[in-house]
């Protein structure tokens, strides 16, 4: 669905729930569960600037086999999901979420995500839960199923105080499911084609409606297949909010020949960001959507976007001793204090920086800009440090939240991982369709490369509120008349 | 009679708790089948467990080495494909 720069305008009092600026993305929601996403930094966008969040690999196991997946991949320089360096016991993982409770005190959420599927482990993710539900109550459990076995786990996740369930849902089709799945594990027998997808379809459906039946909140994933899902997703969508699902996520295809995976090694293509954008956009017409997911690793630590998982290996951890009464006292009082900066009133800066320019609104263009954070929702990151950037859209009618873009996409090993020039040119390509490129500070060869490739180097809004300075920033160039001649973003997406 | 685990084994547990001989340990390098124990599920199964859920190709094998789940079978990647990345 091609949006005209005009039409973006129109919908800046969009009722809508789904579109929006980011502030608000959660206002529509009932007031419980903002209560119950407000520090979930993979269910809020705002919560994702300041909380922060672990997974524990402790299920191994898988009941399906994904054409995106390959069960052989294990590698500590790699960042997609399924991936994992250490597979832990339930004890190990209690252990190790004391230990970054202690360290990290703002992680308020524990995932089991894989690398297998958390419900065809049941008792090792049900042990796991329960330990850590004993040991340190005050943090938040979920879980990322395929769904396959989720009928018959549904009122045990609800029991145990798993508020929060993600189910990836590709497809509601059998047609589409073959072409996606292999294969499932099912009642002793290995199924394949359309009865497997039919199987898991059936599973999936029917363990969205029991949890939301209980109360849980479901959060629905979908990898994008550009030529096999992507149309089909709109549907999706439309279900699964019906089936009361409160967001979707729509997650662009990983596939590079050298992960081994099927749709790596048969080439398929994956989304650019301009097609995944256009995809979530349409979808959001029915349903509130994410856009700050990193699709990180099963073992993951610390906000979205960073991993710090190699600072707590069990060999370290195993040597360590806690005081949990003392680490809970200390989280609550960082808790407390981060939830009390966020609640603070927002300034409306996006339509106070513009209202200069109301003679020329209508003739600037929607246009994306990319902000190098390392968190906290502030202007605060190193051009060269960046591992990923921040988009946003900046139009006449404010900035909203677009997603994020990697410069490391998937780093396949040591040996590829390049510095330099390289990276300078990876970083270009994740910027892709930007204007401008916000950040605390850049030297002047990036500087250089970056306005030759037609993107505006920014660190004048350094240490500044994200949608502040893109803002000032937007409202700075169509001042001096730089976006009159741009191309608006609906060129590039078309 | 018995089943194999071989080299291929990527440790992922899925295979041992279905193993109605509880023949299925963990083990370094790899989990292993105890074979005075195993029974290819026959008399509890139409198809051996762990061959049916086991996600990796060629690491499950009979008793004259051949694999279960051959090349190509279970990720449909076609086996010359992987040939010509190897």
């Amino acid at each position: 669905m091609a949006t005209t720069p005009i039409e973006i305008g129109k919908k800046s009092g969009c009722s809508a729930s789904s579109c929006g600026s980011t502030s608000d993305q959660m206002s529509h929601l009932p007031e419980y569960i903002r209560q119950k996403v407000f520090n979930h930094p993979c269910y809020s966008e705002q919560a994702h600037h300041h909380f922060a969040r672990m997974h524990v690999a402790v299920a191994p196991a898988c009941n399906i086999q994904c054409n995106y997946c390959n069960r052989k991949y294990d590698c500590a320089n790699e960042s997609r999901p399924g991936v994992v360096s250490e597979v832990l016991h339930p004890e190990q993982a209690i252990k190790k979420v004391i230990a970054v409770a202690a360290a990290i005190p703002q992680m308020t959420v524990v995932g089991i995500a894989g690398p297998g599927d958390p419900l065809a482990n049941p008792e090792r993710t049900f042990a796991t839960f329960r330990g850590i539900a004993e040991y340190a109550p005050d943090i938040k459990l979920c879980v990322s199923t395929n769904g396959l076995s989720l009928p018959q786990h549904a009122e045990e996740l609800s029991r145990h105080n798993i508020d929060h369930v993600t189910i990836t849902i590709n497809t509601l089709d059998e047609e589409i499911g073959a072409e996606i799945y292999p294969w499932v594990f099912w009642n002793n027998r290995r199924i394949r084609g359309r009865a497997a997808a039919r199987i898991l379809i059936e599973q999936q459906q029917r363990g969205l409606e029991m949890l939301t039946e209980r109360g849980v909140l479901v959060k629905v994933n979908s990898v994008m297949i550009p030529g096999v899902n992507d149309e089909h997703l709109k549907e999706v969508s439309r279900v699964v909010k019906s089936k009361g699902a409160f967001l979707h996520n729509v997650m662009p295809l990983i596939a590079e020949p050298e992960h081994g995976t099927y749709y790596g090694i048969m080439e398929q293509p994956s989304p650019t960001a301009q097609e995944l954008q256009s995809l979530q956009d349409a979808c959001a017409g029915d349903m509130n959507m994410m856009r700050h997911c990193r699709q990180c690793r099963a073992d993951a630590v610390g906000l979205l976007g960073e991993d710090r998982g190699a600072e707590f290996t069990m060999e370290k951890i195993e040597a360590m001793e806690f005081d949990y009464e003392e680490i809970r006292a200390r989280r609550a009082a960082v808790q407390a204090s981060i939830a009390e900066e966020m609640a603070k009133p927002k300034v409306q800066v996006a339509t106070v920086s513009l209202s200069s320019l109301k003679r020329r609104v209508a003739a600037t263009p929607a246009v994306l800009m990319a902000v190098a954070s390392k968190g906290g929702n502030v202007v605060n990151q190193h051009f060269g440090h960046a591992t990923e950037f921040l988009v946003y859209e900046a139009s006449a009618s404010g900035v909203r939240f677009i997603g994020t873009r990697r410069t490391d996409q998937y780093c396949v090993g040591s040996d590829h991982c390049d510095e330099g020039e390289d990276k300078l040119a990876h970083a270009i390509t994740a910027l892709d369709g930007c204007r401008a490129v916000l950040c605390a500070r850049i030297g002047i060869t990036p500087w250089e490369a970056l306005e030759a490739a037609g993107i505006k180097p920014d660190s004048d809004h350094a240490m500044e509120p994200i949608e502040e300075a893109v803002a000032a920033l937007y409202a700075a160039m169509a001042e001096a008349g730089e976006l009159e001649s741009a191309a608006s973003i609906d060129a590039s997406v078309a | 009679m018995a089943l194999k685990i071989v080299a291929a084994c990527v440790n992922c547990w899925a295979c041992e708790p279905l193993c109605p001989s509880k023949a299925i340990s963990a083990a370094v390098p790899h989990f292993v089948i105890d074979a005075k124990k195993c029974s290819e599920c026959d008399g509890d199964y139409a198809d051996a467990q762990c061959a049916s859920i086991c996600p990796i190709e060629c690491a499950i094998v009979d008793s004259a080495g051949v694999p279960l789940n051959p090349l190509g079978s279970l990720t449909n990647i076609p086996p010359e494909k992987l040939a010509a990345l190897a």
